[in-house]
């Protein structure tokens, strides 16, 4: 009886190595970089995790093939090596000899991939499927450019100071023009003031050249 | 050598002593003058301090010998540098005008340097404002996070970056492709960028409303243009000493190699940066110097601005290396983190045994036990040395090495906009006296209608010269800049420079030049200006002249483009000028140059005519 079970269990593990081989058809490699990600709060990796990480993925696996029930026996590993690097292959829960095949992994996992992420505490970049590119995040793009907006406030400001300085220049010129006028009224004042004062020093007050001073233009 | 050509009638154009006295007095309307001595200090030093400060300068005294590069820098800052400016300055002061009527009073055979200084200052300003340009795109898109040029785009079916983007970096995808859609050839000009055109719209408008009213605007505008770049330099300063790996940059830059000082290259490209960093023969000092009073201490002056250019240059230096330092450790420990990563997956050993400390024996040890795997692996040399010499010249330095260590600084647009904020008034306080020296003349050359005033004839030159700087918006624009860049601001300043240190010392005649200062400043300039401007000075720029227009000849002219198509990129790829550049380069070198002579040449004829028919007239029996 024993030796059934023992022969039983001997079977079952040498299907399940040989299902799961490095470089096997359906499977792919996992490496996580806990360190790297974590630093000082880094956990350990042991069978705790491993048994974390075959659950996940069998939760994984659920989502994608809706009515198939993965277990975390469905989950095979093998080949760990102590840079926490392990080859897994996925089987079918309804028969444990086939393996799922490398789409729907591939798929299960994409879909996963935030959920599997966080379980672990660790990134797209240190939780790497090899074989799975990770989607990218794409570059974040606003709606209006905000270089646009930028540029619209600096042409306004810069348009609006021309207008004033011109207007300012215009208005100048205008204010000029007419003060002249009002110094030809002030000039014609003195001019008479200047005769009635010469007529009573007795002289001939000869105008012309105080005309000509008075009307330099600059 | 008192060689003085004879030169009648110099004393009917130039305003004599008294003149100069009364006009001081009376304070004529007629001519623009500063405010304050301050503002006319700080629009030269603007004018003098440029872009060249920040991105040829470090670049010169890192690959001539660091440190060592500063003995002949100072050397000639103090030996060709210091006099010219002296001597623009003293003769602007003394005849009051611009620079084509300086010239032209002095003798009417010698307004082709002035004509010339025009022609330089609008080819050198179309390019410095289109490099003003670009700053501001940069500037424009500096407000937001992330900064645009930290991500790559993603091409159509969203799985992986662009390949242009994915082969080079994202800086330098966003300098070449998104900002300037370059071409692969200068032949190929392709389509107009309209950011680009909108970009020059901004810098053309900018630059119209700081000078709309030429020197009362700019002075005030110079405030913040001259003041800010200091403030920001400190603030980089500050922020670059505090960042990992800075002062190996520091120490890259001024590790002395005095085996340099020997190469007669050092001392050529020191003298040639000292000419375009002093903004001399381009006309705008000498105008900026004649609004001011008549007996103002222009020796002082010079001196002073000396000073500061020289402090200046190692300032900016001291900044740009550590950034760029900070920048090649980052990318020195990315390396070798990558390249640990790469064995640790290899060999399956855990994250902990290779460190960056122990790095190196490790490898070895790998590579001496397992060569095959390890040679398999195609591991990079991590070369902190190249890291800390690539793209440190020119624009690439701006927007591509800058703008790559400011993505890695945290609150990187507030380090971006303080960045090219800092770019803009370097360039725009170099501008003011750029356009300065392109519309007085143009004012003297009465190309304007008299009737015109300050503010249409600023409008009009802006207007026009946006019009042509459109040629630069092309999709081939970044090569036309270099074109412009290598040849527009090289020869002709230096024959042009040349030309005005004889044309004072043998043809106004240095005794008078001497006499002139004493009027001035009270006292004769010392014996060190005499040796200068009769000896030395012109003996330098020859020497240079002579040795550039040599090893422009015997080179094959090619010029760096971005081709994605090339084996060699993302590195730039070295590729010959078409034949029809040459058309070009005579254009753009050759005109000015010759404006001189050709100038004296059409005059002599025009003036012997004259004669010819005059005495024939004369001899001619009444009618």
């Amino acid at each position: 009886m024993f030796e059934k079970i023992f022969f039983l269990l001997c079977l079952s593990t040498a299907l399940a190595e040989q299902l799961c081989r490095p470089e096997a058809s359906d499977g792919y490699r996992v490496r996580l970089s806990i360190k790297t990600a974590l630093g000082d709060e880094a956990y350990v990796w042991n069978d705790n995790e491993m048994f974390l990480f075959r659950a996940t993925l069998a939760f994984a696996m659920r989502n994608q093939i809706s009515g198939q029930e993965f277990e975390v026996s469905n989950i095979i590993v093998c080949d760990e090596t102590p840079r926490v690097s392990f080859w897994f292959v996925v089987t079918s829960p309804q028969n444990t000899s086939q393996l799922v095949d490398k789409e729907s992994v591939e798929e299960a996992v994409r879909k996963s991939r935030n959920r599997i992420n966080s379980a672990f505490l660790l990134t797209d970049k240190t939780l790497e499927f090899i074989g799975i590119p990770p989607t990218l995040a794409a570059p974040v793009n606003p709606d209006t450019p905000p270089w646009l907006i930028v540029f619209g406030l600096v042409m306004g400001a810069v348009g609006a100071g021309i207008i004033v300085l011109l207007a300012s220049s215009v208005v100048q010129k205008k204010r000029k023009n007419d003060e002249k006028p009002d110094d030809e009224e002030i000039d014609e004042e003195t001019r008479v003031k200047t005769v009635e004062n010469s007529a009573a020093s007795e002289g001939i007050y000869n105008r012309s050249f105080s005309d000509d001073e008075r009307f330099t233009h600059m | 050598m008192r060689l003085v050509l004879p030169n009648p009638g110099l004393d009917l154009r130039i305003p004599n002593y008294e003149d100069l006295n009364r006009m001081d007095k009376e304070e004529a309307n007629d001519r623009p003058k500063w405010d304050n001595k301050a503002q006319y200090i700080l629009t030269c030093v603007g004018f003098c301090i440029g872009l060249g400060n920040v991105w040829r300068f470090p670049y010169l005294c890192q690959s001539h010998g660091g440190g060592a590069f500063l003995i002949p820098y100072l050397i000639l800052l103090v030996l060709e540098g210091m006099p010219l400016l002296l001597l623009e300055f003293a003769i602007g002061q003394r005849l009051r005008k611009g620079s084509v009527g300086v010239w032209r009073a002095i003798s009417p055979y010698l307004t082709g340097i002035g004509i010339a200084s025009m022609l330089v200052s609008l080819l050198v300003g179309l390019y410095y404002n289109t490099l003003i340009a670009w700053i501001m795109w940069y500037l424009f898109n500096s407000f937001q996070d992330p900064l645009p040029w930290s991500q790559c785009p993603l091409n159509d079916n969203g799985t992986e970056f662009v390949p242009e983007c994915q082969q080079s970096s994202t800086v330098d995808y966003y300098f070449y492709r998104v900002s300037l859609n370059s071409s692969a050839s200068i032949a190929d000009s392709g389509e107009i960028h309209w950011p680009m055109v909108v970009c020059l719209l901004a810098a053309w408008t900018v630059i119209c409303i700081c000078y709309i009213r030429g020197i009362s605007t700019s002075g005030k505008a110079v405030y913040v243009t001259a003041i800010l770049p200091y403030i920001v330099l400190a603030i980089f300063l500050i922020r670059g000493l505090t960042l990992k790996g800075a002062l190996s940059g520091i120490e890259f830059l001024f590790t002395p190699d005095v085996d340099e000082l020997v190469k007669p290259t050092t001392w050529l490209d020191a003298g040639a940066q000292v000419f375009y960093a002093f903004s001399i023969a381009w006309g705008g000092l000498i105008s900026f110097s004649s609004y001011n009073p008549v007996h103002n201490n222009c020796m002082q002056d010079a001196v002073i601005l000396t000073a500061i250019t020289g402090f200046t240059s190692v300032y900016a230096a001291t900044v740009t290396y550590s950034i760029i330092g900070f920048r090649a450790t980052e990318k020195y420990d990315g390396c070798i983190s990558e390249n640990i990563m790469t064995l640790l997956n290899a060999f399956g050993l855990p994250e902990d045994n290779i460190t960056a400390s122990n790095y190196e024996t490790e490898l070895n040890h790998l590579n001496s036990s397992y060569p095959d795997t390890v040679l398999g692996l195609d591991i990079k040399t991590c070369d902190m040395h190249k890291l800390l010499s690539e793209g440190v010249e020119g624009t690439g330095l701006a927007f591509i090495v800058f703008t790559e260590a400011i993505t890695k600084m945290p609150g990187s647009p507030a380090w971006s906009v303080l960045f090219f904020i800092m770019l803009l008034c370097l360039g725009i306080s170099t501008l003011f006296g750029n356009i300065e020296g392109v519309v007085v003349p143009l004012k003297d050359l009465n190309m304007f209608p008299k009737k015109w005033p300050q503010e249409a004839l600023t409008g009009t030159t802006c207007v026009v010269a946006f019009i042509i700087s459109i040629l630069f918006a092309q999709q081939s624009g970044l090569y036309w800049v270099t074109l412009f860049d290598n040849f527009a601001g090289s020869v002709p300043l230096l024959t042009i420079g040349l030309f005005e240190l004889i044309a004072v010392v043998h043809i106004y005649g240095i005794d008078r030049f001497n006499e002139d200062l004493e009027f001035m400043i009270g006292h004769k300039p010392s014996i060190f200006w005499q040796i200068s401007w009769r000896f030395i000075s012109p003996l330098i720029i020859l020497v240079i002249l002579v040795f550039y227009l040599v090893t422009q000849a015997q080179e094959e002219l090619t010029y760096l483009v971005w081709d994605p198509n090339s084996v060699e990129f993302p590195t730039l790829a070295s590729v010959p000028y078409p034949s029809w550049i040459n058309a070009v380069i005579f254009f753009l070198a050759g005109v000015p140059s010759l404006a001189v002579p050709v100038y004296a040449l059409y005059r002599l004829i025009f003036s012997c005519c004259r004669k010819k028919k005059c005495i024939q007239k004369k001899n001619e029996p009444n009618l």
